[in-house]
């Protein structure tokens, strides 16, 4: 498995020679993380606070499931419901998934172009610390959100937080300006990064590496980026409004001087949409990395996965308002976004095909990665499937606002999204430490969630169709929804399991996991090229390539890719 | 700063939007037509910076740093004036037409879309003036040029932006 090329000849490391230092104390430690400009460390940084709140937010959700389990519970208050829902649903896209994409795409984009770092190494770091006070700013409203004098609040609103509930006479205290402020913030950051990578991949590629060589991942970090510069802003302006109306008494989304509530759904969703594609182009970039290596055959249809991905890309800006069927729109109108959503389908169905293709007659390996990436084509294609389903008005205006919706997002988002996030850690953590993460534990893990993930999300769709709304604090009993929100809940057990045997994994195998070599998996892009962990030059000399596949030519100096290219 | 600048647009197109779509819509008055003026002398200086500062540009270019300086000068002068003139204009709304953001849907808009511009002439007046300060030590040189030009295409953003919110509140919503 180990590769026997010569790292050299691709720019390994440099032989070091070893200065006496005087010797280093944790204070030096955690200062050398905290005055970083290095991508690796700031990826990493990013990766793990990502990660740490996923564990926040994956308590709240626990606690919500545990609030549902059985009829006429009253485990927490409505009141804190409420907080909970909301904190669950802002953590989720602002503080795990945001961040973890930029995580990846900080670490990986400029070791497999063949850069050093990012084109503006000290606006990442702004662009991360940004974030990290975006996220302190929105939990900071749990003991300041009344004030620092009063008792904590932390917002209730929803994740969206639609008008007017969000004017100051609905939503009094702080708590709602916390959730204004700290996801402003952390936008800033987002746009900041995203500027930064697409400066990075446009004007800092390897010599030879012309776009049409790139590595899929970086073309879809390129396109993802555009979508944050022209998504995240329209929500930063609504934003900006709503601050303007909580404070200077201005009128945007006030319903009584002839404000618009339908307003802020619009501009919301003009966000809300691009960014459930933002976060989900990241995933199909890991499963265009990671299918091809273990199914030891080249990417299908390169050319049409960036064709495919940028027609995402440009038909997501246009269906924003199927989130918003049931507020009422003409015909015209609906029958625009019923048909722009579905238009979606089609180059998300082509991708599908290409990762199939490409596995189609390969030498497959099921090593952990490669089955997590496995789960998340299977269950994108059924979200894909209830999200056809939902983009029918007619069937929208019956279960919008379900949990037919909620089990259709969560498909997505766990089912695809936090899946490949998986797959990409197993996959690129011997990379980044040097180690391989355990094989054993892995199937453990992998095993666990997925048939947790199937218990709870499966199920969650039938109370759906029964009609149980979203956000509902508790049900009577005699609804017919109780025995399936108990089958959900007891779901979320085999998730947790799963996901403590992850982090057991990740901390045994920093201390005792096997060595990893430069290449562990036999790959072939040039992030495997270097040692691991890279040295922080990235590459001793910078690389060359001639084809998609540089380690591939390396390996098999008989046979290359160029010579078909 | 291509990026900075699509970020940017993508806000200043949500503010257009909402006043475009609140319009006349205005449950109570003052309506635009009873309250604005032309702002026609304050729109000449701020376009005509765009020029200024491409002079300047090319005078660095050139290597003649007294020309850039000047130039440089007059783009400041030119925006501190436009400047003045929006606090002016937003004085006597306040004052004499006792026109606030509180009032109707038309302050509302008006005064986040024009601030907002008006918050961009700020900071872009705040860089300049900070490469003036450079260029009055000496150490703005010939070297520099290409930095120099990435923040005039931010002014000129700006005045771009003054073309669209002058055209949207002053003709359009007239």
């Amino acid at each position: 498995m180990n590769g026997t090329i010569r790292t050299s000849e691709l720019g390994g490391a440099l032989p070091l020679v070893s200065i006496p230092e005087r010797e280093k104390t944790v204070f030096d430690y955690v200062h050398s993380w905290l005055v970083t400009v290095d991508h690796k460390k700031l990826g990493l940084m990013y990766i793990l606070y990502g990660l740490t709140f996923l564990v926040v937010g994956g308590a709240e959700a626990s606690v919500i499931r545990i609030q549902l389990a059985a009829p006429n519970l009253h485990i927490i208050s409505p009141q804190a419901f409420n907080r909970l829902f909301t904190l669950h649903g802002t953590t989720m896209v602002f503080l795990v998934g945001m961040p973890l994409i930029f995580g990846f795409a900080n670490y990986l984009v400029p070791l497999m172009i063949g850069a050093r770092d990012l084109a503006f190494p000290r606006l990442n770091a702004f662009g991360f610390w940004l974030s990290v006070f975006g996220g302190l700013l929105l939990y900071f409203s749990l003991i300041g959100g009344e004030g620092m004098a009063g008792a904590g609040g932390a917002p209730d609103v929803g994740w969206f937080a639609y008008a007017p509930l969000t004017a100051k006479a609905f939503s009094k205290g702080h708590s709602t300006d916390y959730w204004i402020l700290g996801v402003m913030v952390g936008g800033f950051g987002s746009i900041a990064t995203a500027a930064n990578l697409i400066t990075t991949i446009l004007c800092m590629r390897c010599r030879g590496m012309a776009l049409f060589r790139m590595p899929l991942l970086a073309w879809l970090n390129l396109v993802m980026c555009g979508m944050v510069l022209i998504a995240v802003s329209p929500l930063t302006a609504a934003q900006i409004m709503l601050l303007l109306d909580r404070f200077a008494g201005s009128h945007f989304f006030d319903t009584q001087a002839g404000g618009s509530a339908v307003l802020w759904m619009h501009f919301f969703w003009i966000f809300g949409h691009p960014e459930v594609y933002i976060l989900i182009i990241p995933a199909f970039a890991f499963a265009s990395e990671i299918i091809p290596v273990f199914s030891r055959k080249a990417i299908f249809g390169y050319p049409v996965m960036v064709g495919a991905t940028c027609a995402i890309a440009f038909v997501s800006m246009s269906v924003w308002a199927h989130h918003m069927f049931t507020v009422g729109m003409t015909s015209v109108g609906n029958t625009f976004f019923v048909v722009s959503t579905m238009m979606v389908g089609v180059p998300t169905g082509i991708k599908i095909f290409n990762w199939l293709g490409t596995m189609w007659g390969g030498k497959l390996r099921f090593a952990t990665p490669m089955v997590f990436s496995i789960a998340f084509i299977f269950q994108f294609l059924i979200a894909g499937l209830t999200g056809i389903m939902l983009a029918c008005a007619p069937w929208d205006w019956q279960l919008n606002d379900s949990y037919f919706l909620i089990a259709h997002f969560h498909y997505t988002l766990v089912g695809a999204l936090v899946f490949m996030i998986f797959a990409a850690i197993y996959y690129w953590f011997p990379k980044a430490t040097g180690r391989l993460l355990s094989e054993r534990l892995g199937k453990w893990h992998f095993w666990l969630f997925i048939v947790g993930f199937h218990i709870t999300f499966d199920t969650m769709h039938i109370p759906g169709i029964l009609g149980m709304p979203r956000r509902i604090y508790t049900y009577e009993a005699g609804r017919g929804w109780g025995i399936w929100n108990l089958i959900c809940t007891v779901g979320v057990v085999f998730q947790v399991i799963g996901t403590l045997i992850f982090v057991l994994n990740i901390l045994l195998s920093l201390r005792k996991g096997r060595p990893a070599g430069n290449d562990p998996w036999d790959a072939w892009t040039l992030e495997w090229s270097t040692t691991s962990p890279p040295p922080e030059y990235n590459f001793a000399e910078i690389p060359t390539v001639k084809s998609r596949r540089p380690l591939w030519d390396l390996k098999h100096p008989t046979d290359p890719d160029w010579k078909y290219e | 700063m291509t990026c900075l600048i699509i970020a940017e647009s993508a806000i200043f197109v949500i503010f257009v939007v909402a006043y475009l779509f609140y319009l006349g819509k205005d449950l109570s008055g003052p309506a635009p037509r009873q309250v604005l003026e032309l702002p026609i002398l304050n729109s000449i200086c701020l376009l005509s910076s765009s020029a200024t500062i491409t002079f300047a540009l090319s005078s660095l270019r050139n290597n003649n740093a007294k020309r850039f300086s000047f130039w440089w000068l007059v783009t400041i002068a030119l925006g501190a004036y436009f400047l003045l003139g929006t606090g002016r204009e937003w004085h006597h709304l306040i004052h004499d037409k006792g026109l606030t953001i509180h009032t109707n849907l038309f302050g509302t808009t008006f005064y986040s879309l024009v601030g907002l511009h008006a918050s961009h002439v700020v900071v872009g007046l705040l860089a300049l003036s900070i490469v003036m300060a450079f260029a009055l030590a000496g150490s703005v040189r010939q070297e520099h040029a290409e930095r120099v030009h990435v923040l005039s295409l931010y002014w000129h953003f700006v005045d771009v932006v003054w073309v669209v919110v002058f055209t949207v509140v002053y003709i359009i919503g007239h």
